[in-house]
Parts: C-alpha cells; sequence; structure tokens
C-alpha cells in the first residue's frame, strides 16, 4: 500500500504543492477505516479534521425532520470531505455517512490550521485549492436547481 | 377486427411524407409520465433505423411527434419511449395493445457507433435521453469485444424517474460495461450516487487520444457535460450530442427546427460537439 | 425540371394586345387557370382571370419602406408597375395545403394522400419572382424529400413572364443578380411596348412548351424596331433601381456580427407582425398540422404557412427557443442572406423589396444589412449616434 506522500504526490488535489508543503501535510495524515452505516461527520460538532477518501461511498445528509436522513450529495475515491476545519465556527455545517467499507485518510485540521497561521505560503496554497473544490460542489448544487430533467422547463 | 388494412395503392412506402401504418403490439410503463410502445407494420415496414434516429409518429386526429428509437427489435418491430408533455405525446402514452399508430421515417443522423470501433466509449445520458442512446448500449453490449472501456453514466431527476431502470441495473449486474447512475434529488431508500452526471464523469479514467463520447439530455444537461469532457482533455470533434427542437416535417423542410445553418432534424439530430457546440454557445440562435 | 436556356433557336415575335388575349384563351382552353396581375383592395395582387380587361390598365405603383399606394399612370400600360403582397408562392407553395386525408374505418386508419393540384399559367412574372421560384425548387424539390404538391403545381405551370418597365424604389434586383431583365425559367417573356406605335409585346421564346403555344397564335416576327423599343425598356428599368444591397460577403458579415447592438435597434422597431415573411416570396416555413373534421372519422393533415417571427416557432414543450424579438429578427435576416447559403447554396433574398414595403414600421433590410457591414464587429453602441 501507497504510504501517504504518495498518495498525495500522485493526488489531483495536492499533487502541484511544493515538497515542503506536502512532505508537512503528509505529516498530519493519518490512514482510518470507516463500516457500513458508519458515522464519519455530524452537523454541529466540531470541525477539526478533513478526509482524502481512498476507497468507498460516503454520503451527505441532512436531517430533515418529518423525512429523516436526506441525502445531498455522495462522494467516492479521491473525493475530499469536509471543508469546514478551515473556517469558523469550524463545525460541520451537515452529517456524512460511510455507504460501505471506506478507506480514508485523516488530516489533522486544527494542526494545520495553526501552520497555516504561520506559513503563508501553505495557507494559500491549501485554501486556493480547498475554494477549487468548493467551487465545484456549488455548480453541482446549481445544476441541480435548474432541475432540468423537470417537464416544462424550456432548456 | 381484421388486422388487414386496404392501402390505397398511391401511398408509397417510402414515401416521407404520408405516415405509414403500424400497430401497438406492446407497452411498458417505464415512470410515471413515460411509456415504452412497440410498434408492428401492418402492411410494408419502413426502412429499419439506426440507433440515434427518430420517426415522426401519428396519432389520429391528434397529430405528429418526433420520438427517437428507443430500441431496435427484429421482424422490422420498433419501440419507441414517449414522454407524455403535450398533446400528441399523452395521446401516444394512452395508445393500447392493437391501436395504430402512424409512423414517417426514418429521419436523421445515427450515432455512428460504427466509427467508434476500437475506442473506448462513454455513454452519458439525462432524464429521457437514455431513450435515444438505449439502441447504442444494446449494440456496444452485443459487440463488446470491437470496443475497449464502455462506461454508462445515466442521470436523471430522481430514483423513481430513471427510465428503463430494471434493465440499467442489469447492465451494471453483467460487468461487461462500468455503468453509475446519479440522481438530483434522493430517496431514502437510493442507495446509488447523488449530485450531477458531470460529477460522475469526475471519477471516471478517462484516456482523451481514444475516447468517443454520447450525451443526451435536456440541453443544459448537454453543455455542462460538454463542457466536463472537453476540460479532461477530449476533443470535440469526438463528443456526439443528439439535439432536440421544435420538428413537424422531419425531413428538413418545415423550418422550425433550425439551428443557425443546420436543421437538427436533417443535419442531426447526432452532431458532433465541434458543430454545435459554438452555435449553442448564441443565446438564442 | 430544368428549363432551356433564354438563347434558344427561336426568333422573337410580336402579338399586339388582342394577341394577348388569343394567348389567355388558348392557355384557358388548354384546361389551364390564368392567373395574373389584378387590382383589388387597393393593391396589385394575383388573381384568376379569363379577360385581359382585368389586368391592372393605366396603374403605377408607389413604394417605399412601410409605404404602398396605386397611383394612375400618364399611360394606359398593362404591366407598369412591379411586385404587391402576393407572389407566386401563393399558388405554389399555397397557404393552407392538405399533406395527407386520414380516415378511421373498421380495419383502423387509412392514409391517402390530396388531389392533384390545378395545371396554372401565370402571366406577368417577373424577373426576380422566377429567380425566387427557382430558389424554392432548391428547397422543396431539390432534396433528399421533394414536396409532391409544389413538385407537381411547378411541373405543371406554364410562365409567362414580363420585363420591368418602371421599378420601384424598393426594388434591389441589380444588387442580387436576379434582374430586371428575364434571363430563364420561363415559357415566353413578354416586354410591353408603349413606344407612340400601337402597343404591343415583344415576346421572347424561352422553351419549346412556349414556341408551341405561340404558333398557335397568330404572331408576326419582330423587326429590328421592336427589338430596339424593347432595349430601351430594359435599360431604362435598370438605370431605374435605386436601392442597392452590396451582397458580396455579406453572410460572413452577418454571422461574424450576431451580438452586434444594430440587432437591439431593429428589435425596438420591429412588430413580429410577420408581414414580411407573408410577402417574401422565398420564404418556405410552414406548420404541420392535424385538422381533425367534426366527423370523428376523418381527419386531414394541413401545411400552412408559419413564420420565424411567431414566438411559438420554435417552442419546445414549454418555451420558446427565440424568445426575444431581436432573436427572432435576426433569425429571420441572417437566415435570408447568410445561412441559406449553408443550406441551399444561394441566397435567399432575390431583391424584390416587398419586406420593404410592406413592413408597417418600414424596416429595410438593405440599410439594416448596410447598416452592420460599416460597423463590422461593434459589440456595444459607440457613444453619440445610433448605430
Amino acid at each position: 500500500m501507497k504510504t501517504i506522500a504518495d498518495l498525495l504526490a500522485e493526488h489531483k488535489f495536492f499533487g502541484e504543492l511544493d515538497p515542503q508543503s506536502l512532505e508537512f501535510v503528509a505529516g498530519c495524515g493519518k490512514n482510518v477505516h470507516f463500516a457500513p452505516g458508519e458515522r464519519i461527520l455530524t452537523e454541529g460538532e466540531p470541525a477539526n479534521t478533513f478526509y482524502v477518501l481512498r476507497s468507498g461511498s460516503v454520503a451527505l445528509s441532512f436531517f430533515v425532520p418529518g423525512r429523516g436522513a436526506t441525502v445531498i450529495d455522495t462522494l467516492g475515491d479521491g473525493d475530499l470531505l469536509g471543508w469546514s476545519w478551515l473556517f469558523p465556527p469550524y463545525r460541520w455545517q451537515f452529517d456524512a455517512e460511510a455507504r460501505d467499507d471506506v478507506a480514508a485518510v485523516a488530516f489533522d485540521g486544527a494542526c494545520l490550521r495553526t501552520k497555516c497561521d504561520s506559513d503563508a505560503r501553505l495557507g494559500y496554497a491549501l485554501t486556493q485549492r480547498f475554494a477549487r473544490v468548493i467551487l465545484g460542489r456549488l455548480q453541482s448544487v446549481r445544476m441541480r436547481m435548474l432541475d432540468v430533467y423537470g417537464v416544462g422547463t424550456p432548456h | 377486427m381484421s388486422m388487414a388494412l386496404a392501402l390505397p395503392t398511391e401511398v408509397r412506402p417510402a414515401d416521407a411524407m404520408v405516415p405509414v401504418p403500424y400497430r401497438v403490439v406492446g407497452r411498458a410503463r417505464e415512470t410515471a409520465d413515460t411509456v415504452t410502445l412497440t410498434l408492428e407494420p401492418v402492411a410494408q415496414p419502413i426502412a429499419d433505423p439506426l440507433p440515434g434516429q427518430f420517426n415522426m409518429l401519428y396519432a389520429f386526429g391528434v397529430g405528429e411527434v418526433p420520438i427517437s428509437i428507443s430500441a431496435i427489435d427484429a421482424g422490422h418491430r420498433l419501440r419507441h419511449t414517449v414522454r407524455g408533455v403535450g398533446a400528441v405525446s399523452q395521446q401516444l402514452c394512452a395508445a393500447e395493445a392493437g391501436a395504430m399508430i402512424g409512423v414517417r421515417g426514418p429521419f436523421g443522423t445515427d450515432w455512428g457507433l460504427d466509427t467508434a470501433m476500437g475506442s473506448d466509449v462513454l455513454v452519458v445520458a439525462g432524464g429521457i435521453g437514455l431513450a435515444p442512446l438505449r439502441p447504442v448500449v444494446h449494440q456496444l453490449l452485443h459487440n463488446r469485444r470491437r470496443f475497449r472501456r464502455v462506461t454508462v453514466l445515466v442521470g436523471a431527476r430522481a430514483p423513481e424517474e430513471i427510465v428503463f431502470r430494471g434493465e440499467v441495473a442489469s447492465w451494471q449486474a453483467s460487468a461487461r460495461i462500468t455503468v453509475r447512475t446519479t440522481v438530483d434529488y434522493a430517496t431514502a431508500a437510493w442507495k446509488g450516487e447523488v449530485g450531477v452526471v458531470p460529477t460522475l464523469i469526475e471519477r471516471v479514467t478517462i484516456d482523451p487520444e481514444v475516447t468517443t463520447v454520447m450525451i443526451c439530455g435536456p440541453e443544459v444537461m448537454l453543455r455542462f457535460t460538454a463542457a466536463e469532457v472537453l476540460g479532461r482533455g477530449i476533443a470535440a470533434e469526438r463528443v456526439r450530442v443528439s439535439m432536440e427542437r421544435n420538428m413537424q416535417c422531419g425531413i428538413g423542410r418545415c423550418g422550425h427546427c433550425q439551428l443557425g445553418p443546420v436543421m437538427v432534424c436533417s443535419h442531426g439530430p447526432v452532431f458532433p460537439w465541434s458543430r454545435v457546440g459554438p452555435l449553442l454557445a448564441r443565446r438564442e440562435l | 425540371m430544368a428549363r432551356p436556356p433564354a438563347h434558344t433557336d427561336h426568333h422573337p415575335v410580336v402579338i399586339d394586345r388582342a394577341g394577348l388575349q388569343a394567348l389567355v384563351d388558348t392557355l384557358i382552353a388548354d384546361g389551364r387557370t390564368v392567373v395574373a396581375p389584378t387590382v383589388r383592395d387597393g393593391a396589385i395582387v394575383y388573381d384568376e382571370i379569363t379577360k385581359i380587361a382585368e389586368l391592372p390598365a393605366g396603374w403605377g405603383d408607389e413604394q417605399k419602406p412601410g409605404h404602398y399606394r396605386l397611383q394612375r399612370r400618364k399611360d394606359d400600360a398593362l404591366f407598369g408597375y412591379v411586385v404587391g403582397p402576393d407572389s407566386w408562392k401563393r399558388f405554389l407553395f399555397p397557404p393552407v395545403s392538405v399533406t395527407w386525408r386520414a380516415e378511421l374505418g373498421e380495419d383502423g386508419v387509412a392514409v391517402s394522400p390530396p388531389p392533384q393540384p390545378p395545371r396554372y399559367a401565370f402571366l406577368g412574372v417577373r424577373a426576380c419572382e422566377l429567380a425566387a421560384i427557382s430558389v424554392q425548387d432548391r428547397v422543396l424539390v431539390n432534396t433528399p424529400y421533394p414536396d409532391r404538391d409544389y413538385a407537381a403545381r411547378r411541373e405543371n405551370a406554364m410562365f409567362i413572364a414580363v420585363n420591368c418597365s418602371t421599378p420601384a424604389a424598393t426594388c434591389f434586383c441589380t444588387s442580387m443578380g436576379t434582374g430586371p431583365r428575364v434571363a430563364s425559367g420561363y415559357d415566353l417573356g413578354l416586354t410591353e411596348l408603349l413606344d407612340g406605335r400601337r402597343p404591343r409585346f415583344l415576346v421572347e421564346i424561352g422553351s419549346d412548351r412556349g414556341a408551341a403555344l405561340v404558333a398557335r397564335l397568330s404572331a408576326h416576327d419582330a423587326v429590328p424596331t421592336d427589338r430596339e423599343a424593347a432595349a430601351a425598356v430594359w435599360s431604362a428599368a435598370a438605370a431605374g433601381i435605386s436601392k442597392t444591397l452590396p451582397a458580396d460577403g455579406i453572410e460572413d458579415v452577418l454571422v461574424r456580427n450576431l451580438e452586434h447592438p444594430r440587432w437591439d435597434t431593429v428589435a425596438a422597431r420591429c412588430l413580429t407582425c410577420a408581414n414580411c415573411t407573408m410577402v417574401c416570396p422565398t420564404c418556405f416555413c410552414a406548420d404541420f398540422r392535424e385538422a381533425g373534421g367534426l366527423d370523428a372519422h376523418q381527419s386531414e393533415q394541413h401545411r400552412t404557412w408559419a413564420s420565424c417571427f411567431s414566438v411559438d416557432h420554435s417552442q419546445l414543450h414549454g418555451g420558446s427557443m427565440r424568445w426575444t424579438v431581436k432573436s427572432r429578427y435576426r433569425q429571420w435576416m441572417v437566415h435570408k442572406l447568410a445561412t441559406w447559403h449553408d443550406q441551399f447554396g444561394t441566397s435567399g433574398c432575390v431583391g424584390c423589396g416587398r419586406c420593404i414595403a410592406w413592413c408597417p414600421v418600414g424596416i429595410d433590410i438593405t440599410e439594416e444589412a448596410a447598416a452592420i457591414r460599416a460597423t463590422d464587429g461593434l459589440t456595444r453602441p459607440s457613444t453619440g449616434a445610433t448605430p
């Protein structure tokens, strides 16, 4: 199995980080596993970790009273899970649950935050990359708002 | 009721302007508003359509609509999957076995799968867009060895709105091709992915030089999906889309389907993205 | 369908007005419906005639953007005007036509084609109109799926053309290479001679069918003075054209200026009334709609004139592809002058000027083309004068 450093070097998100930053970030990570149905994140809880999924599928959901857990997104191999660790109030905004066996790398967000405060270059690089991920997720949500498969909506 | 029909001698079956009689021999409800009709010719059949082509289906007393072929069967049988969105399509959706439907066609350009032999094929379907692509998937499965990696991505609004749901599951189960489905709005029971189709594409390994893409779905979905695959390095000439427009004649003469220099019914409906992408970039062309 | 070229072996002949009536009588005796210009409701329209007295003798037309008036001429010329709101597409591609008939019987639905159309003789066809018919031939016949009704009407029609003598201010046939003199596609080409001698017509024979017709009339060969008088008419007509549309490369100019602010300017004027498409001799857009009978067992499909200016022309379950006025005006003009070339290998415009005269707000296609060409590449309004 690849080391975390190798994984990051190949990853589309981290791959372009300079070697020093890459090494630091790798040092903050550890391999984790989640069993099917296991809760990974809980809405409202402190957000101090983010994950890079190695395998398996994760569902993001909101608990809607009367409807139960409503899945609003699913993530898979290579996807980044969690960005609330980077911005105040550092609390999760949704729930996340493993849908099958999930292998991931968990990164110590609190540690990275502290490092970013003193290392502006790392801070900029990470923030930029997360912004790109968030943009992609936002676009996806916007597309769904268009309800393109609905009848009577002119394309 | 006799099955025989006395056809006037002046009506030539290949006449593109006059419908040829077909009878409904089977109907299957796909979703709340979508039905697949199986049609058999009463006398002379039309020419066998190719995947991607469409026929003008005529409901007596109501009118005609263009519907793509959603499967090609033996014995000149036609299968059309109709979504009931207007007077004619609703009438077709309500047609029972034994009802008579007029057929003009086949019209338009086809998906041209034969030109993609030896390559990777990526099929991306959104909503009812899976219907015109289903015959391509059938061809891919039937000729599996002629293609390299085959991936089929299906997007729909919600799980109950996925057309051919059972068949899609069987493609997935066959493991001969990679199939992934995603919905915009999930239900509690949904175990598939949630999110838009371009997100599924992000997770597919693509070798841009040898991949042919075929996309069908609402125009907005075509644009997002085309942008995604182009962003992965696939040339616009290798991306084919099926367009939809108001079609009344099916033969490039009524003018309703015009998009800039092309008549969608006769120069399309299947186009390379290199041709229509620039046209769709102009608002209201 | 190709007609013989103008320069056949047949020498021009001359007939007088009695001879013209004899020509009409012969055509009617042959079972043809003769359609010619006639005055009705303050305009010169095309309708069935039997007597040449029904022609607009002594009438001329004053045409400007958004303006059409009949005026009395000083002479009693039978053809001293140009084109009115009708074009020959009214008869070759009628406003309403049946594509099929369907009958619901015991055995199911039986579909049959419509009956054969009448055999026409069109008298008074102008050069621009012959060009327009040739354009419609490409659209409706020279395709993988020819329109049977149009082809039958076309094949069976005889064309008695007339060379224009008095162009209107809206004519620009010379720019489009379509006139004012007829070149081909006619059976007989008449030039009305009112040179102080007896009113007569120089008749150029354009086809064997035309020659056969002339052989049944008492016509005598044209003499040099006849030809000179006719040549004077032709050159006066060409010199009388004042409007121009520089057509060279206009298709490229328009296609690269799809976001030109001029489209917004013209859209602010355009009412999308569709007059221009109704009077245009090459417009072919049509609706194919079911026309159910009161009797539940009969139904027909009708082809009716449609217009890209209608908001529902591009409708697709729930909305239109071209919603704004700007998009619809742009569609019409860019199709007519530019993308028509991509589709049919020719311009869609023959320079007849009808769209200019019959536009209620006087939009002039030549002016719009000139404005865009003059400011080629403009993407937003320049400060100061409206582009």
